[in-house]
């Protein structure tokens, strides 16, 4: 039996570096990001302290509520495409041989490496007329002609999968090598198919997982701004990619804090929703 | 209605890369009966429980399950039933859930599962728990769930790993005998894998003795315990006191001294077992023949078993033990002798 101790003053002194940083580099910015939503704009130029409701206010334009919607779809959309792949991905990888199943993983890892500015320009090459996949089709003489498969909402969809999926595999991994290998050879010495096993143990037992590995893809994408304005029409741009807009070419700093602090309460709430229907659903099954 | 579930087992082999873990085992089994594979660990006996249930491939040999060659069949179409080492109980379903499992992937109907398991709840002593989550269940009660669900299809083979390996000592007894009554009242072949020879004796029709993933001895317990054929075994199955020596124009003799043993034997070196609750210990110090002199080295009294430990010039003291009852006062370093009975003195090794 543990016994939980008061923290001692050698404990906070173990806390406070941590704590410091936190601080500094988090709460503060976030902070100061609070009240710039509130400053007022100064027309082609700066912004000034204040305390007005401008900028909050311009969010309710229609223009913008359903932008936001329309983010939360595709991200959400994105987060279930890619645990749908992830999921039974990561399952037989971790089934591999040991050597086989580290390679591979390594060899998914390294897409982090790249970043969003590459994979996004990589994506318009592949997906474009001049140079891209369907040139392949014509030379195989599949197609009559190469054509262009961006900007769209597909290639937007695929690109944020693109992103978001080597850290679905990593948020899955960890509890996927340590699901108990008898589980699924009890399954299979009652009569259940691997196919079965897999639907009828493997996938009930990993939902908590699957539900972290969908909300990690799901944030994840909705904090992307490249992708969708690299691979996209203007109707394909999510939420982010107006912000980014407001702050670096509009200059409306004001307007992209209030747009960025929205963004961030939605997705805790679409978290927080999901969570919830989750942990009530879960047993009734 | 025919016996069903006789099994056997023709020249299996099993490699591990440059590992042979087990080495071309011959084995009939009869059905109907309670059979223990039973050795240390690493001699091979999980493997081969695992290439019956079909969850392992032999690398060579086949195994038929009446008369039916099933070994290139998976597990899901073998009618195996089989509790794990760590009984493989699914956390997300209830105990019923457990218990149904295997019926809802055979397509049975639901009120016909519902009933099935109210069945087999009773059978395990587990009424009115079907409700629970099995993470509210003592061990023992897992335990027992993982039988119910693995016997809930009738199989006609029924897998033990080690089943009450995780159980503390006393329950593992009661739990032995709970799970011995239950295979005799539905007379289903069962295969136990375990280390423990008491568990082995306590339910086994026959015991199959494994080392190094070889045969070692097949028999029934208690004749594998009063005859072994190995000194493996004799040391294994139970205590034993190894007694090496010499034959010479057809005397034994063990440190010098003559001995008669339970049969004729060839000329060169020879071991003998004689268990230390056959062997008696004398006050007298000038030895008839199968005995030896000796000094007392150390004397154990447990109120149930006495015990004296007596250095006899061999590698090892000589163990003597008996009931209380019987009980010969001697102190440490007193000079005695131990008698071997003839009948008792069981030549395990011979060349």
């Amino acid at each position: 039996m543990s016994e939980i101790r008061r923290p001692t003053r050698g404990t906070w002194a173990v806390l406070a570096f941590p704590l410091a940083m936190l601080a500094i580099f988090f709460l503060a910015p976030f902070a100061i990001m609070v009240a710039t939503s509130f400053y007022h704009r100064i027309e082609g130029g700066f912004y000034e302290p204040a305390f007005e409701l401008a900028s909050w206010e311009r969010l309710l334009h229609g223009v913008f509520i359903e932008r936001t919607l329309f983010s939360i779809g595709i991200c959400l959309l994105a987060g279930a495409v890619c645990i749908v792949i992830a999921f039974p991905f990561t399952y037989f990888l971790t089934r591999m041989r040991r050597r086989s199943h580290v390679a591979l993983l390594v060899l998914i890892m390294s897409a982090l490496a790249l970043s969003e500015v590459i994979v996004g320009f990589a994506w318009t090459v592949l997906l474009g007329r001049s140079a891209g996949i369907s040139n392949i089709l014509v030379w195989a003489g599949v197609m009559n002609e190469p054509a262009a498969y961006q900007p769209s909402f597909l290639a937007v969809l695929l690109g944020l999968c693109y992103i978001a999926f080597p850290y679905c595999i990593l948020a899955l991994y960890p509890q996927l090598t340590r699901l108990d290998p008898e589980l699924t050879e009890a399954a299979q010495t009652m009569g259940a198919s691997p196919w079965r096993t897999f639907w009828t143990v493997v996938v009930p037992i990993g939902r908590p997982i699957i539900m972290a590995g969908f909300l990690l893809a799901f944030v994840f994408t909705l904090g992307s701004y490249l992708i969708p304005a690299f691979l996209g029409r203007p109707e394909h741009w999510t939420l982010s990619v107006f912000i980014s807009d407001q702050a670096t070419f509009n200059a409306n700093v004001p307007f992209a804090a209030a747009m960025a602090l929205f963004l961030t309460v939605l997705s805790l709430g679409v978290v927080g929703v999901v969570t919830w229907f989750e942990g009530r659903t879960r047993g009734v099954a | 209605m025919l016996a069903r579930g006789g099994l056997r087992l023709e020249g299996l082999v099993k490699r591990f890369g440059d590992v042979e873990a087990v080495a071309g085992v011959h084995l009939e089994l009869p059905p109907g009966q309670l059979i223990s594979f039973l050795g240390p660990s690493g001699c091979g006996k999980t493997t081969m429980l695992r290439m019956i249930a079909g969850l392992e491939r032999p690398t060579e040999g086949r195994v038929y399950l009446d008369e039916q060659d099933i070994t290139d069949k998976p597990p899901h179409v073998r009618d195996i039933g089989m509790v794990f080492q760590t009984l493989a109980l699914f956390p997300h379903l209830t105990v019923a859930g457990n218990i149904g499992y295997p019926m809802r992937i055979r397509g049975v109907p639901k009120q016909d599962i519902e009933a099935r398991v109210e069945e087999l709840l009773g059978l395990v002593s587990l009424h009115g728990l079907g409700d629970r989550r099995i993470s509210q269940l003592s061990g023992g009660q897992r335990q027992r769930v993982a039988t119910a669900r693995a016997l809930a299809l009738e199989p006609r083979l029924f897998l033990l790993d080690e089943p009450l390996s995780a159980l503390d000592a006393n329950l593992r007894e009661q739990l032995q005998v709970e799970l011995r009554l239950l295979q005799q009242k539905l007379g289903i072949t069962t295969i136990m894998v375990t280390h423990d020879q008491r568990e082995a004796m306590t339910m086994s029709d026959l015991v199959v003795v494994m080392n190094q993933g070889r045969i070692e001895q097949i028999g029934e317990p208690l004749d594998v315990y009063r005859r072994p054929e190995t000194p493996f075994v004799a040391s294994f199955i139970g205590r034993t006191n190894l007694l090496r020596g010499q034959v010479t124009d057809g005397e034994v003799r063990i440190v010098g001294r003559p001995f008669d043993v339970d049969r004729p034997v060839a000329s060169g070196p020879i071991t003998l077992s004689v268990r230390p609750e056959d062997a008696h210990l004398q006050t007298t110090t000038t030895p008839e023949r199968n005995a030896l002199p000796g000094r007392v080295v150390f004397v154990r009294d447990l109120g149930e078993l006495f015990e004296c430990y007596v250095d006899c010039g061999l590698d090892e003291p000589v163990v003597v033990a008996g009931s209380p009852r019987e009980r010969v006062e001697v102190q440490q370093g007193q000079p005695v002798s131990v008698a071997f009975p003839r009948e008792a003195c069981v030549v395990v090794a011979e060349t």
